[in-house]
Formats: structure tokens, sequence, C-alpha cells
């Protein structure tokens, strides 16, 4: 297990290989479908996106509501390769650390290694245990989404795993 | 004859739907244990014990284990000695509005699905209902997310194709969903019917009992080399290679045309949120 802050620093970022097993510790933004939809529309438009993106980690999740007294619902990721045609716009903008389950397409692979950037993974369907990993939560864009809307997270020791590291190795290797 | 009242069939229905999201069946949790075991590979170890600390996590606070909380979607049996003098589909919704509100659970439903727009309360549910010869009515009901849900498939094969084409048909459709269906899985085979009524035995597959086999002598045997060849596919828990890919298969079969030989997977994720429950009512 590596330590490892938020926002992931450039050279740290190029050193992570695939498999390599992380606890993540700092601010990631959430968005998922929707949220996606619209910053891609946005870049279209030319209009600014809701947060600077520049070197910026995207985690893929809509939680459930907090009860009383919670920070955060549960929140664990969701299938990320639905998110595959905006992630490309999004890491031609900056976009650097994308966190979210399961293998993605190639297309999305080749601009990852273009643009060095890495791709990460959790364990789907453990949202009670990750959402006791989250100790601030903040709204910053499009909350008519409701739990798809885009959120600031505070993290400290979120564990994920390589799974497309900056030079491209596939952790699911190959296997989609 | 016995009388069942809408708010008691509300009131069990509201329960169920929280207790499946927050309480994954024991069951499932021995499963899984034996599984973590039997793994050589750090990475599928790890990550099978992260999901059984999530559900003790889930229940000793009360939470939802996973936030999707999917599309509750019911069985429901009636028996033809028991009088209703209500809407069971529009009890059912009501309750589900309930649920998903007091639980907080997450709203997962959008009104149409091209214009997307949240119906807020995670309605409509989707209800199957039958009759039964009994005095008492029986729901069976399941949180199904999406991840799973979208990594399903169904075939309209040819007869000539055979117990091997199904074979064939449901290993494709495990490898392609590889780690995006959340494994391990719980698949749900559906062989025979028709068109619509294939995908609904699979789906009432996954509803069986964990630890049950199919009374039924062929398709038993089919549960079994299933198993076996899904595991040996090597997807492994999150699609991150290791032995452990699927729990069980639960193959349901029914007859069909003699043209025809429609399969359908359904396939359950680890969070396999079912609950079941018996109502008896009251004397008439």
């Amino acid at each position: 297990m590596k330590n490892i802050t938020l926002p992931i620093l450039q050279e740290v970022r190029e050193s992570l290989r695939s498999g390599d097993q992380l606890l993540l510790s700092g601010y990631l933004y959430t968005g998922r479908d929707a949220a996606h939809k619209l910053m891609v529309e946005s870049i279209i438009k030319n209009d600014p996106l809701p947060f600077p993106i520049d070197g910026e980690s995207i985690y893929y999740t809509g939680p459930t509501p907090p009860k009383p007294g919670q920070v955060i619902g549960a929140c664990g990721p969701t299938s990320s390769y639905r998110m595959d045609v905006y992630s490309i716009p999004l890491m031609e903008k900056g976009l650097k650390v994308m966190i979210g389950k399961g293998p993605r397409g190639n297309e999305f692979l080749e601009v990852l290694k273009k643009t060095k950037s890495v791709y990460l993974v959790t364990t789907g369907g453990i949202g009670a245990l990750l959402s006791k990993r989250v100790l601030k939560m903040e709204m910053i864009a499009y909350p008519h989404l409701q739990s798809e809307a885009i959120y600031r997270l505070l993290v400290k020791d979120f564990p994920v795993i390589v799974a497309y590291d900056s030079i491209g190795n596939d952790l699911f290797g190959g296997m989609e | 004859m016995r009388k069942i009242t809408r708010q008691d069939m509300i009131n069990a229905v509201e329960a169920m739907i929280i207790d499946a999201n927050v309480n994954l069946d024991l069951k499932m949790v021995i499963k899984l244990k034996l599984a973590m075991e039997k793994e050589t590979s750090l990475i599928a170890k790890s990550v099978i014990a992260e999901i059984l600390e999530n559900q003790d996590i889930a229940r000793d606070e009360n939470i939802p284990m996973c936030q999707d909380t999917g599309v509750a979607v019911f069985f429901v049996e009636i028996g033809n000695e028991v009088f209703l003098d209500f809407n069971v589909e529009d009890a059912i919704n009501e309750a589900v509005r309930n649920a998903y509100k007091r639980g907080y659970l997450r709203k997962s439903v959008v009104k149409h699905p091209l214009d997307r727009v949240n119906t807020l309360d995670n309605t409509p549910a989707i209800i199957h209902i039958e009759q039964t010869m009994n005095d008492y009515v029986t729901i069976k009901m399941a949180a199904k997310g999406a991840g799973s849900e979208n990594m399903s498939a169904m075939k309209m094969l040819t007869p000539s194709e055979g117990r091997q084409g199904i074979i064939d048909f449901v290993l494709k459709t495990i490898k392609d969903a590889g780690g995006r269906a959340c494994p391990p899985i719980i698949v749900g085979l559906g062989i025979g019917g028709n068109f619509e009524k294939v995908t609904e035995i699979a789906k009432s597959a996954i509803f069986r009992d964990l630890d049950d086999h199919s009374l039924n002598e062929v398709d038993r045997l089919l549960e079994e080399e299933l198993l076996v060849k899904i595991n040996e596919l090597g997807v492994g828990p999150m699609g991150l290679r290791g032995e452990t890919t699927c729990i069980a298969v639960k193959v349901n079969s029914y007859p069909c045309h003699i043209a025809s030989l429609p399969v359908a997977v359904n396939i359950q994720c680890h969070a396999a949120r079912h609950k079941e429950v018996v109502l008896k009512g009251d004397i008439l």
C-alpha cells in the first residue's frame, strides 16, 4: 500500500504501475454520466468547466443521500466504460486521474497514454466502507442532478488499485 | 378466506426494501468467506476482504451496502384464498416511495429513457404478479443495480445449437461483462419460453435460495457445469482475475416452440440484495 496525496503530482503519477495498491488522501471531484455529458457540452460551446480540471481527479460515483450525522451516504464506484466517450475530451483538457470500476475501451486507453493520465479502480459494491473514508463533501455544480451532481470530496486513505498506468499497462490483461 | 390490508402490505414491503439494502444474505457472506480462502492472488483476496468488511459496516451502522440501491423488482404470488380490496401495484409503489425516502436510498429511476428526468422517488417498481392456490401472499423483492443488469443478455438460439450453444452464450456474456458486472456474481439463466418469458424466468432464477439446486435433472447438470466453466474463465473478483467469478448458477426452464431456443442471462452482482416476506393477514 502506497500513501498518495491528491491531486497526484506528475512525477508520482508517472511512477505508478498497474497493480499498485494505493491509499489516496486529499481532494477529488465526483461525476458520472449526466455531469460528464454537461461538462463535454461546455467544452464544445467553449464555456468554462465547473472546476479547474488541469491535473485533477474525477471519481465516478453517485452517492446515496447521507443519513443525519453522516458526511456522505454509500459512495462506491460506478462502471467506468460509460464515461469513455466523455473522458477523452476531458483528458485533452487536462484531467489526469479517473477512478471507477471495470475495464474501458481501446480508444480511451490510447488517449490515456498520450496524455500520461492514469485510471484507478476501487471495489464495486463497497459504498458503506468507502463512505468512512470521506471527510468532507461540498456541492460544486449541477445541483439539479441530485446524486449525479458534481461534488468535491476530501478523502483520507481511500483505497484504489492502479488499473491502467500512464504507459498503458492494463491490470485487466486485455480481458474486457 | 383471509384478508390482507393495504397498509399491512405497504409496511411489510417498506421494511423489506430497507432490510435488503442494508443486510447482505448470510449465505452469501459464508460463500464469499470460503472464496476468499481459496483465492491465491493477493488482489483477489483483498477485493473479497473489502466486500466482507463493507457488509459488516452496512449491517452495524444500518446504511446501504452499495450506492446503487437499484430499481426495486418484485415477484408477488397471490393465493386464491386471499381477499385484497386494493391495487397491489399501487400499494407496492407507495412502499417503494416511502422506503427510498426514509431509508436514505438513492433514487435511480428516470421518467423516460431518453429525456432522463429523475422521478425522485424511485418509482415505478418492476412488478410481476402470479396466482397460487394458497391462503397467503408471498412477496419477493430485489434491489437490482444497473452494473450487473447492464451486462445481462438474451438471444434466440436455434434448437440445433442446443446445450453447447447455451453454454457458449453464457460464457461469452460473462467474459464480455468482465469487471463491469461486479463479480463474484450469481448467474440467473433462463432457457425456453419465448422472447419475454425467457427473461422473466432468468430474473426469477436470481431470486432462488443461494443453496438450492434445480429439481429438473437437465437444468441441475447445466447449473453444475456452468459454475465450473464460468470460474475457469479467470475473470475474478471485480474482473481483476482470480478463481472466483461466480458464486452460483441458477437455471430456470420453460416449454418452448418447436423452432425456438430462447436463452437469457441475468447477472446479479455480489451485493445480492433479495428479501422474501409472507403475508397471512386475518381470517375473514
